[in-house]
């Protein structure tokens, strides 16, 4: 027998820990909260890593998980053992798979982290709303509900589909299950092996097609025989719940864990129990053991094999004495009687034909990972118990709409008092959670203890707060949600006392550690009142460390985790001190060993130095501070919306709002993230005008909109704040105006790439520029009265400037800004001068992926409104589908303009030849011919408004759309060059007029950084751990060759005035415009402060040429190609070392890197030798007015 | 008879004079092999950095933390690689391998940034094969608070601390400047070191004038530079028994045996042979030994500091009255119009 280790192990990884070792192809594609289990099998392939066969499995990246389900398709009629990992959308598109799949009587696992479907919002938590999706499609489907029946329940499916060829949807909770972290028996690959029977594989193996024994599968059928051949293959579907019990049964005797089809667990007389499946069962079955403590009679049905649905063994797991039944579903299908389950669970209960038949209710609970606890549960056995129950409710919200919510006692508890309750707040930047993860594997693997560890992030990618929620019991965890009475509470960063209540969760009598830069004698003053009082109620105990000056003497920088680490151990007595100490040098040296000596002596330092730094504060008898929590937002500037909803969610109380509060569509007002003024920056440009010189470069780079310039006329200065900082202006645009530089403290990100691209210099102290990063605290008062005037100076009229120059643009509002982007993003400032130019008339269609959650993620939005009202109207549908999402926008747009048009012709008797002739024949391709279309459509509402013809009024209410739209489209390379590339290609040859923006990081950025077509050869990425061997695609040129599309390739920090060119272009050109960004991120590996400047070195070593082709000038002999960046002077290798995706292949596997580098080089020196032919090709292009031809 | 090149460096005997000190060429196998092939006796690898080792080590380290578990989509931006080398790893293997394929001795050459990096390095440097260690000492005194008996401390305690942890022989690089370097090599020798490497060049920072910017840069030795460490081994080599190399200008046979003259146990060279390739030894050799035998040397040993200070006719030309002689010599050659 095997040696089985227990460790402590997310989901995710218990799961595909199984689908690995008994796969031999396995096809991924990223998608949340399901990529972690891919991004495991690759490394495991790239670490060669055999599986149960002794070979190491075919890992391979697809296009989208429709490849991937395709590719698996493929591979099962050839005979492989293979496998998939998906969520959500994903899975829905694998679903024509699924059928075929199914059809076939093939055998497979697709393994699910479940994950909720967008419908009114994208949401990646977890709920069964897409493994619902799937019920149709023939496959067995198999709940696991913690982390340990991941492992297990894994591999009864992988046993059940060879023994029963009925394929397998496995799936579990996203993020509940697949990123907790839990302490689990791991088997060994001889329990792999005992539990698939060679015979099975042997049988798959032998129905592959072969040329020897040639068949034909995947025939087309006719009214004749269809439905018979259908019907065929219902016995399987009969065999697999036997054959599932078997599987688990085998899988007992080999482990001890016994599971059946339907697991009950309560009193054996039970007269009211709740069905369910998933991750809230570990809830349930808490309360069900504390009301049968107390002598209810209360029970739970575990649903693990809901498709097929044995009914049969619904009955039998039910005490015959049940006569109530919740089920429960963590899916909603609106319109239907009730959801699946509970449908599933009626229909079993009617034909069993048994009497009386127990009174069955239905709820809703936990869609989008919403809480469900253990009060939830009691609460639903109340209801069971009720004369006239609801017979169907909702669980966790408040229902004041259509009232079907059922409210809980959120007092009631079963944590025990035994048990270590711990929540941490930290910063996703200091490593708390990293540090968490650490602890519970210590505890897990070390000691007798069950550890636990949850984490919450906030959906901010800069400055984003982690809540991590860690368990310690002397019995398995099955408390799936959050902690609420924590015994102990850590706050990683003394800031957060003032901005939010990280005492909350306190229990009267925890322990309290706070990372302060004050010590023991003087904390007490710096706290806010509100945490005194707490403190002092609640009776805590507090203990303080400076944990960043602990770290930065041990040469850590601001990574605190290993100090506050240290420090929870000291304290809170789980491990004896000496060992705890030891155990985390074992663990520091097991995580961080491989990165070398030194890294694991600062560690240890940093470790040694804590408990030195750690002291208990003696709680003074009374409040005594006069410093005061912030209220959530500073102001809701008079919005009603932002009053009820936005601040709301911003205090991270989201929980609470009604069902009433949230808008019915998904529609959402834009110019939110302006009321969020998280100030996360500590250091912010601090403007010096004596050495300015007006050249807009910072305002430019700037990703978060936090850097401005404005010029006015000097009156507007009357009323300016003391120290309101104005120069004169340089410019020829303006005579006698003067201008500032305004940083705004409180939205800064302290990234710090306005600085570095700052090209003024101090002739007296040269590292001295225009703009220099300073502390924030010492000016933050000041600046953020400075921000507020500057704000309210008008903007220079758009109409006064041509806007063809970086500096013209920056003079323009942005109609973007704040977003929670990365500090150092580069997509963001695209974007931003996008909604400079174009935004007051700017649709935007927006593929999935970082710019659509930065750019739509609640609470807030950067989107954002101009004085008159105007901005731009955003939407995100899929991620595959986005290009023909934005093409049908702007066929909208156009038919709506015809009918306007075609309304005007008719109405020109009253509305006047002139005004109609001016509407019409408007050529709206600058400022001025906006404003006077604008100015036009004013007019003819004016006289429209005394007409009360129904075309009129209509025509009225279409008026707006004689204004030019300007139709965005807009995603990264991962929906443009993979998954949307088809609908892409499609929308580039409609020949309309839509602006395609990919903002190119050559990886899929949001998901974190796996490989798309975009990854550059002899990058590391995840899904290319060894460095991706292929060439990037060329998209660019591929779209060149339509002939008839605007194509261009740009670097906004390498050149400003031609993004600015290629923007106004794209715009102006009355097809399809397809602009290639060049987007630093942070998957690259790079200094994210000198990440613009460094675009410099990507275009000088012709990683990234500069280009841009016109159709316009495709006629005669003129040249439309033109290469905007010069010869490569830079040897790429040069470039590459500055980057850690290259440079860390080349310190892990030199040889691969010197192959692929010179490879690299190679596409380098073709690419430019084929761009400098393309530059003097001649194209005399028919439909030059792109749809012309058409 | 042809003159006996053989001499001793350190405690090496060594079969000729010629070294290739640290550079490129002795970074790589195939030049290391070259320059055995080519006749140079012992060869000096490029130094193992432990402020860059360090640094290395630590940014990987962020790169791969670098704003993870921060966001619940992307709990990491980069894919776990395979172990890659780190700290000294790949030095220590590249001296192993040095030191099994070469017949030649192999001497590792150390940069330490902190004591405990010195002793720490220099004693995996031993345990690796090496057959001497030079500790190439290169700080910039730029304190106003720091005497300069303060900065020599600083050297003094570095070598005793790796000459209580290896029994390697120990050969210490330096700068020249020093108030009395005669007196400043004694202390070194006192405090534990075999010999002296003269004179370490350093990296001297430029400007770029459109930038703004302070550029690091470094060119190669010239000829002419050879004339310090000639003057400084010649005044030292009648002071002690360490062991004396020049290194810095070393681009001929005519450099070598002027080295050897004034007193150097072995010339080093690095500039010459990267211009030249590896090849450019055998000849050197070829006509340092044509020299000796043009004028009946019987060895190496007889040429070495005859023209030591003490053993020149002219001491005082080592002295100030070399800086009078070039003086007059120009003034000489100048004719008023």
């Amino acid at each position: 027998m095997s040696l089985r280790q227990l460790v402590t192990v997310d989901g995710n990884e218990a799961a595909a820990s199984i689908a690995y070792r008994l796969s031999e192809v396995i096809a991924i594609y990223p998608i949340t909260p399901s990529s972690a289990m891919g991004e495991s099998a690759d490394s495991w392939a790239a670490g060669g890593q055999r599986n149960v066969f002794g070979t190491i499995p075919d890992v391979i990246e697809m296009q989208s998980e429709g490849g991937a389900a395709g590719a698996i398709h493929g591979a099962l009629q050839a005979g492989a053992l293979s496998t998939t990992f998906t969520a959500s959308q994903g899975l829905l598109l694998m679903i024509p798979n699924m059928y075929k799949i199914a059809g076939e009587l093939t055998p497979t696992v697709f393994h699910i982290a479940a994950r909720t479907l967008a419908t009114h919002a994208l949401s990646i938590f977890g709920d069964h709303s897409d493994v619902m999706s799937c019920r149709a499609t023939g496959w067995a489907m198999l709940a696991s509900s913690s982390v340990q029946e991941a492992h297990d329940l894994a591999l009864v499916a992988h046993a059940a589909t060879l023994r029963g060829r009925v394929p397998f949807l496995h799936f579990f909770d996203g993020f509940r299950t697949s990123h907790e972290v839990n302490k689990i028996e791991m088997m060994g690959d001889d329990d792999l092996r005992a539990m698939i029977r060679p015979e099975d594989v042997a049988a798959h193996r032998g129905r592959a097609l072969d040329p020897d024994q040639p068949r034909l599968r995947g025939s087309a059928q006719n009214p004749d025989v269809f439905f018979q051949a259908r019907e065929a293959a219902n016995p399987f579907y009969l065999a697999i719940p036997g054959l599932v019990q078997e599987a688990m049964d085998a899988l007992s005797r080999l482990v001890g864990r016994q599971y059946r089809l339907f697991d009950y667990v309560g009193a054996p007389d039970a007269e009211r129990v709740i069905v369910m499946m998933g991750s809230g069962a570990g809830a349930v079955e808490e309360a069900v053991e504390a009301l049968t403590a107390r002598g209810e009679k209360v029970g739970l049905v575990k649903v693990r094999l809901y498709r097929p649905f044995d009914a049969a063994a619904l009955l039998a797991a039910l005490p015959r004495t049940a006569r109530h039944l919740a089920v429960l579903d963590r899916t909603k299908e609106p319109g239907a009687i009730g959801e699946p389950l509970y449908q599933d669970v009626i229909t079993a209960l009617f034909e069993s034909g048994s009497t009386p038949l127990p009174r069955v209710i239905g709820g809703r609970y936990g869609l989008s990972s919403k809480e469900f606890t253990p009060a939830m549960a009691v609460r639903v056995f109340e209801e069971l118990q009720a004369d006239s129950p609801k017979k169907h409710f909702t669980l966790g919200i408040v229902d004041d709409v259509t009232h079907l919510s059922l409210r809980w006692d959120p007092e009631f508890t079963t944590e025990a008092a035994d048990v270590t309750r711990a929540v941490f707040y930290g910063l996703g930047s200091d490593g708390t959670v990293g540090a968490n993860k650490n602890t519970v594997k210590i505890i897990g693997e070390n000691t007798p203890l069950h550890a636990q560890g949850y984490f919450v992030y906030d959906s901010k990618k800069a400055g984003s707060i982690t809540v991590s929620h860690v368990r310690f019991s002397p019995r398995p965890i099955r408390s799936t949600y959050l902690i609420t009475r924590a015994n102990f509470v850590a706050c990683h960063q003394f800031h957060f006392l003032e901005r939010m209540d990280v005492l909350e969760l306190a229990e009267p009598g925890a322990t309290f550690l706070l990372n302060s830069p004050y010590g023991p004698a003087e904390v007490w003053d710096k706290l806010p009142r509100e945490v005194q009082e707490t403190i002092i109620a609640k009776k805590l105990r507090l203990f303080v460390v400076d944990a960043l000056e602990v770290a930065r003497a041990a040469g850590m920088g601001s990574r605190i985790n290993t100090v506050m680490q240290s420090c929870f151990f000291a304290i809170s007595s789980v491990l004896p001190r000496e060992q705890a100490i030891e155990e985390i040098k074992q663990s520091i040296k097991k995580t961080y060993g491989k990165r070398g000596e030194s890294v694991l002596r600062k560690n240890y330092a940093a470790v040694d130095a804590s408990l030195d730094g750690l002291h208990e504060v003696t709680i003074p008898a009374g409040v005594t501070s006069s410093i005061h929590r912030l209220p959530a937002i500073a102001s809701d500037g008079g919005n009603d919306f932002v009053k009820r909803v936005t601040a709301v969610l911003i205090a991270g109380k989201g929980d609470l709002l009604p069902v009433s509060a949230m808008p019915v569509d998904g529609t959402f007002p834009t110019g939110s993230a302006k009321v969020e003024k998280r100030s996360i920056a500590y250091e912010i440009p601090i403007w010096d005008p004596k050495i300015c010189i007006d050249c807009a470069l910072c305002s430019l780079v700037c990703p978060h909109a936090a850097i401005r310039m404005k010029p006015y006329v000097p009156g507007a200065l009357a009323g300016a704040p003391e120290g309101f900082q104005s120069k004169e202006w340089r410019g020829k645009e303006f005579t006698d105006y003067r201008m500032t530089i305004q940083v705004a403290p409180d939205d800064c990100t302290g990234c710090g790439v306005c600085v570095d691209v700052c090209p003024a210099r101090s002739k007296e102290a040269v590292k001295h520029k225009a703009i220099n990063m300073e502390p924030k605290q010492p000016h933050l008062e000041r600046e953020r009265a400075n921000f507020d005037f500057f704000l309210n100076i008008s903007d220079p009229a758009r109409t006064r400037m041509k806007l063809d120059t970086v500096k013209t643009t920056q003079m323009l509002e942005p109609l973007f800004e704040y977003s929670g982007a990365c500090a150092g993003c580069g997509e963001t400032p695209y974007l931003k001068l996008m909604s400079q130019l174009f935004g007051d008339r700017t649709i935007i269609a927006n593929a999935t992926g970082c710019s659509s959650i930065y750019g739509g993620n609640l609470p807030t939005t950067p989107w954002t409104v101009n004085a008159d009202g105007r901005g731009p109207a955003w939407a995100n549908s899929l991620f595959e589908d986005n290009a023909e999402f934005g093409l049908g926008m702007r066929l909208a747009v156009d038919q709506r303009r015809e009918y306007a048009e075609a309304l005007l012709r008719g109405l020109a008797g009253s509305v006047g030849d002139d005004l109609v002739r001016g509407l019409l024949e408007s050529q709206q391709y600058d400022e001025d011919q906006v404003a006077g279309q604008r100015e036009r459509v004013a007019l003819l509402r004016k006289k429209l408004a005394g007409n009360d013809s129904h075309e009129a009024r209509t025509l009225a209410g279409l008026a707006d759309v004689l204004v030019r739209r300007s139709v965005w489209i807009i995603g990264g390379d991962g929906w443009a060059y993979d998954i949307g590339f088809g609908g892409l290609d499609h929308v580039l040859t409609t020949g309309r007029d839509v602006n395609i923006l990919v903002l190119d990081t050559g990886v899929y950025s949001n998901t974190g950084g796996q490989a798309s077509k975009a990854t550059p050869r002899g990058a590391i990425a995840k899904f290319a751990a060894l460095g991706k061997s292929a060439r990037k695609k060329d998209l660019g040129m591929l779209a060149v060759s339509y002939g008839n599309v605007y194509v261009a390739q740009i670097a906004l920090g390498a050149n400003p005035s031609q993004t600015v060119k290629v923007f106004n272009d794209a715009e102006s050109y009355p097809g399809p415009s397809l602009i290639l960004a060049y987007s630093h991120c942070i998957a690259h590996g790079i200094d994210m402060s000198t990440s613009m400047s460094h675009q410099k070195d990507a275009v000088n070593s012709g990683f990234w040429p500069l280009f841009r082709y016109d159709p316009r000038e495709a006629h005669g002999s003129a040249h439309a190609f033109h290469l905007d960046s010069r010869k490569p002077t830079k040897p790429f290798k040069e470039f590459a070392q500055q980057e850690g995706r290259f440079a860390m292949l080349s310190r892990s596997n030199p040889a691969r890197a010197d192959m692929l580098f010179a490879l690299a080089q190679q596409d380098i020196d073709d690419r430019w030798h084929y761009y400098e032919q393309m530059a003097g090709v001649e194209r005399d292009i028919a439909d030059g007015r792109p749809g012309g031809a058409a | 008879m042809s003159a006996r090149l053989e001499t001793k460096y350190l405690s090496l005997n060594l079969r000729n004079p010629l070294m290739a000190s640290a550079g490129p060429l002795t970074g790589r196998p195939d030049t290391l092999h070259a320059l055995e092939e080519a006749g140079v006796a012992a060869v000096v690898l490029p130094s193992l950095f432990e402020e860059q080792i360090e640094h290395d080590d630590i940014e990987a380290h962020r790169l791969f933390m670098y704003q993870t578990e921060s966001f619940a989509e992307s709990l990491s931006h980069l894919p776990e690689v395979g172990a890659y080398p780190t700290g000294p790893d790949e030095y220590l293997a590249r001296l192993s391998a040095a030191k099994k394929s070469l017949g030649i001795p192999v001497i590792a050459s150390l940069n330490g940034c902190t004591t405990g990096g010195w002793v720490r390095y220099a004693k995996m440097m031993q345990e690796a094969g090496a057959d001497a260690l030079e500790l190439n000492i290169y700080m910039v005194a730029d304190d106003e608070c720091e005497p300069g008996a303060a900065v020599e401390e600083r050297y003094i305690d570095l070598v005793t601390a790796v000459r209580e942890t290896v029994t390697l022989p120990l050969a210490v690089k330096i700068g020249c400047q020093f108030s009395s370097l005669p007196n400043f090599v004694q202390q070194l020798v006192h405090a534990g070191a075999d010999g002296l490497v003269l004179f370490n060049r350093y990296l001297e920072p430029d400007i770029d004038l459109d930038k703004l910017e302070v550029l690091p840069s470094l060119h190669l030795s010239q000829r002419h530079e050879l004339r310090l460490p000639l003057r400084w081994i010649a005044i030292l080599r009648d002071q002690t028994r360490a062991s004396l190399a020049a290194t810095s200008g070393i681009h001929t046979a005519a450099d070598v045996i002027k080295a050897l003259l004034v007193g150097a146990d072995a010339a080093m060279m690095t500039s010459a042979l990267l211009q030249s390739g590896p090849g450019l030894a055998r000849k050197v050799l070829h006509e340092l030994r044509s020299w000796l035998d043009e004028r009946e040397y019987e060895s190496v040993d007889q040429l070495r500091g005859s023209m030591s200070r003490k053993n020149c006719p002219d001491p005082g030309a080592f002295e100030r009255a070399n800086y009078m002689r070039a003086l007059t010599s120009y003034t000489a050659e100048y004719r008023a119009p």
